[in-house]
């Protein structure tokens, strides 16, 4: 068998951006320029007055993108590290085992702390912890260990505080993990999504992007979710999880916010493709092309 | 090679190795497949050769710059080809860190030396100008910009093409008073003569994971791999140079399919870099 053809070309020239029937309505801006001379508007993230001007211009502050809500100016950055909020789902990577608290790594500018107090341990939610369990913190979770956990508090400098006090949340066993930016993953009421092509994925709010088979037990957890399973994957379940990672990085790519809708998409969009094709440029752009006619046909369609 | 060792959790690693027993790789390719090269030569102007490739995350930058020099007293009749890698520190996270930067960017080093060091991958006996005296010492330059797995491959294939790219002007030595010789450099910039590049060769890295062994590794799957084995392979298949990597043992069985199927991986490499430089030369416009 000698299918390997080795592919060596001459570089794109430019990346050939999608094409977006409202793309006027995107309104783009560079550190410094001036979003508005109007001052009746407030000054929200990512903006800045000069406190000797009369005028009152409202500048930009990032590269990004001008969002307006009522009366409330922000600029969302195009790039940029995350900056955490209460309530938001993120996947972290365990960074270091200090005492009576994980360091998390979350993609933010600090580390993420992660108490023992704030975990489910093994044997119920109401067990007492010990001193033992301060010792044997390293069995729970190890430096490596990916986690997926929920924003319990943010303080002064930024720096968040997580719990994994729900079965939702916890250690994460076999699968891919995708960093994107984290201004393209939409903000959503559900994170986690099951999708109907058999495997669950983890759209986090700081970028990480969590993709793995769906496991039928999920509820019988008794061991709080700290023994994974690891057994080898089935490969057609392997394809799936393989398939979803390839179609959510061409999206990244391209810039196509994220969501359980615009993944499901570019999933379907790609089924005629081998998995291994969809990372080459024709094709990628192939799908992403179809992915945005999609939804801008479901958007016209609700409207 | 996990040079910067990445750190991923026993579960994904667990993940990876399973799908390369399946030869389904994480991004779907299968355990021959390279990923999508992009290759361009003739991009710095400020040098005699230049290539830039990118290798899935992988990307580098090289540059060839010849001058005249003495030549070494043991070989009065050749000239010298040195190599000089540079890792930015903005590759990898882990390349900030001066020792580790250093470490990374001697062993490239060295594997470029060691298999460019024989008579077989170019001729510097062509680089010779008046035996004994005067000899073109040739500079190979690569920058790493960005670390993405497999960066051997990766800047040998850069190597390759820079060398190919590299013309040296053709001097004329003549007769002058007193018995010297003089050289005289041509008038005209584009009277170049290029180095034969046909028995340079190719690194090929194949890594051991698991049970099986998979060519043109990511940085994810070079730190689930437990042995692996860089060769340099020329056109004809030729191995220049091997060296074993990381900590893990191999059977003597298992290193000599690593070695042929590196080597069957290297000719088509050569074939298909071949292939893509002569329709550059072709008229393909030049990059940026």
């Amino acid at each position: 068998m000698s299918s390997s053809t080795i592919v060596i070309k001459a570089p794109s020239k430019r990346r050939n951006n999608p094409i977006y029937a409202h793309a006027s309505e995107v309104f783009l801006v560079t550190p410094g320029d001036v979003i508005t001379e109007d001052a009746d508007y407030m000054r929200g993230h990512g903006t800045y007055t000069n406190a000797g001007d009369e005028d009152n211009k409202l500048y930009a502050s990032v590269a990004g993108v001008v969002e307006r809500i009522n009366k409330l100016v922000c600029v969302k950055a195009l790039k940029t590290r995350y900056n955490g909020e209460v309530g938001d789902v993120v996947v972290g990577r365990i960074k270091e085992v200090q005492q009576k608290r994980w360091k998390v790594e979350t993609n933010s500018r600090l580390d993420s702390t992660l108490q023992i107090s704030s975990v489910n341990l093994p044997g119920g939610e109401l067990r007492r912890r010990s001193a033992a369990d301060e010792l044997t913190m390293r069995e729970y979770l190890k430096e490596g260990d990916l986690i997926s956990a929920e924003v319990q508090q943010v303080h002064n400098d930024g720096m968040l505080s997580l719990h994994t006090r729900s079965l939702r949340y916890g250690k994460l066993g076999q699968g891919c993990c995708v960093v994107v930016s984290p201004s393209l993953i939409k903000r959503r009421k559900n994170h986690i999504h099951n999708l109907p092509c058999g495997a669950t994925t983890i759209l986090a709010n700081n970028g990480y992007i969590w993709i793995s088979i769906t496991s039928g037990d999920a509820c019988n957890e008794g061991d709080g979710g700290f023994n994974v399973n690891k057994e080898p994957v089935p490969l057609e379940e392997r394809e799936v999880v393989c398939r979803l990672k390839n179609c959510i990085q061409c999206l990244a790519k391209s810039s196509v916010m994220l969501y359980d809708t615009s993944v499901l998409y570019a999933y379907e969009s790609s089924l005629q493709y081998q998995v291994k094709e969809i990372m080459s440029e024709k094709v990628s752009l192939e799908i992403v092309n179809q992915t945005i006619s999609l939804l801008e046909r479901e958007k016209t369609g609700d409207g | 090679m996990s040079l910067f060792g990445n750190n991923l959790s026993d579960a994904e690693k667990c993940f990876i190795i399973h799908g390369i027993q399946d030869d389904f790789r994480t991004d779907g390719r299968s355990c021959d497949n390279y990923r999508t090269i992009e290759l361009a030569v003739n991009v710095l102007t400020n040098t005699h050769g230049s290539s830039k490739v990118r290798l899935g995350n992988t990307e580098l930058l090289v540059g060839v710059k010849v001058e005249l020099g003495k030549p070494e007293k043991a070989t009065p009749d050749e000239g010298r080809i040195e190599f000089h890698v540079d890792c930015s520190p903005n590759a990898t996270p882990a390349a900030q860190r001066k020792a580790a930067n250093k470490d990374f960017v001697n062993n490239i080093e060295s594997m470029l030396v060691r298999t460019y060091a024989n008579k077989i991958a170019i001729d510097l006996t062509s680089l010779c100008i008046i035996k004994g005296k005067m000899c073109w010492i040739v500079h190979v330059d690569v920058l790493i910009l960005e670390c993405g797995g497999n960066i051997l491959d990766c800047t040998s294939l850069g190597v390759k093409s820079a060398l190919q790219d590299t013309g040296i002007p053709r001097v004329v030595v003549k007769s002058g008073d007193e018995g010297e010789e003089e050289v005289e450099l041509p008038d005209d910039p584009f009277d170049v003569q290029h180095i034969s590049v046909n028995n340079v060769p190719i690194l090929v890295t194949v890594s051991f994971v698991g049970t099986r062994h998979i060519i043109d590794a990511t940085v994810e799957e070079e730190s689930c791999c437990s042995a692996s084995v860089v060769m340099g392979v020329t056109r004809r298949g030729r191995i220049l140079g091997v060296r074993k990597q990381c900590g893990g043992s191999l059977n003597p069985e298992t290193l000599v399919e690593m070695l042929e199927f590196g080597k069957k991986s290297g000719r088509q490499l050569h074939v298909a870099l071949d292939k893509m430089l002569k329709s550059y030369e072709k008229g393909t416009t030049g990059y940026l």
